[in-house]
């Protein structure tokens, strides 16, 4: 795994840009470790796409490998990539103006009532 | 490139500095323009605070930093993280004259911490033993 903030939240991103990939790491999140037969019997979505997406996402760190039942490798959804995406966008959704607005409001209005 | 690790905001208010700082330091400043539903503060290098909305939300802060009348500081959670997420970001109020007013100061930084290995992996094994609990459970009703 990239070992900068940047470079994970990047490939978060790039890992939700695409709907299909999107689909699979929701189907993780929600339903918990699965094989790729597991995701292609209930997402609409062939076998060999899910494997594709299964590998590119593995390679990213957002998905961890394990041995599973009947030798078969499940899927994890690896939670603190996410994490450090969240981060960038609280980052971006911090609104300081509403409220240093609000403290101008207060102010001004104390000021008025005072007077 | 570029992961925001800070955001800064600087205004202009035509009121003295003293008046300032007490809406940024006191419960009853605080609990008017910031959390509009009230809020408590024990305003003291390390003392808690609290402020909370009329949608419910609540916000838990720690003060760091007090030197009346320039300079507030306090940390609290990231918003939008895990509430048990032990990062926090730090808020920095600067308050100096200007012509008759108080020029304000914010800073909220610490956007970019990386999440430290200690966590990662007390975090990594927490859902680790729980994905091994349910398979145990698994095994029982197996067995059964």
């Amino acid at each position: 795994m990239a070992a900068d903030v940047e470079g994970v939240a990047e490939q978060v991103f790039i890992a939700l840009a695409d709907p299909t990939r999107r689909t699979i790491l929701a189907a993780l999140a929600t339903g918990g470790p699965a094989t790729a037969t597991d995701l292609a019997g209930r997402l609409p979505i062939s076998r060999q796409a899910i494997a594709k997406h299964l590998a590119l996402l593995s390679e990213a760190g957002l998905v961890t490998a394990e041995p599973g039942e009947r030798r078969r490798v499940r899927f994890r959804l690896r939670s603190a990539p996410m994490q450090v995406a969240q981060q960038f966008l609280a980052a971006l959704a911090r609104d300081w103006d509403g409220p240093l607005d609000a403290l101008k409001n207060h102010l001004d209005q104390e000021k008025g009532s005072s007077t | 490139m570029g992961f925001p690790d800070r955001v800064e905001r600087t205004v202009e208010l035509a009121h003295p500095r003293e008046k300032v700082w007490a809406a940024l330091t006191t419960a009853d400043g605080l609990g008017r323009w910031f959390g509009d539903r009230g809020a408590r503060i024990d305003l003291r290098p390390g003392g808690a605070a609290e402020m909370t909305w009329s949608n419910g939300y609540t916000v838990q802060m720690r003060v760091e930093q007090v030197e009346e009348p320039a300079r507030f500081a306090y940390t609290w959670q990231i918003h939008g993280l895990p509430e048990d997420d032990p990062r926090r970001t730090l808020v920095e109020f600067t308050l100096e004259e200007a012509g008759g007013g108080t020029r304000l100061t914010v800073v909220e930084s610490g956007f970019a911490q990386l999440p430290d290995d200690v966590y990662r992996e007390e975090y990594d094994s927490h859902v680790k033993g729980w994905a091994s609990e349910l398979g145990e459970l698994d095994v029982y009703l197996d067995g059964r």
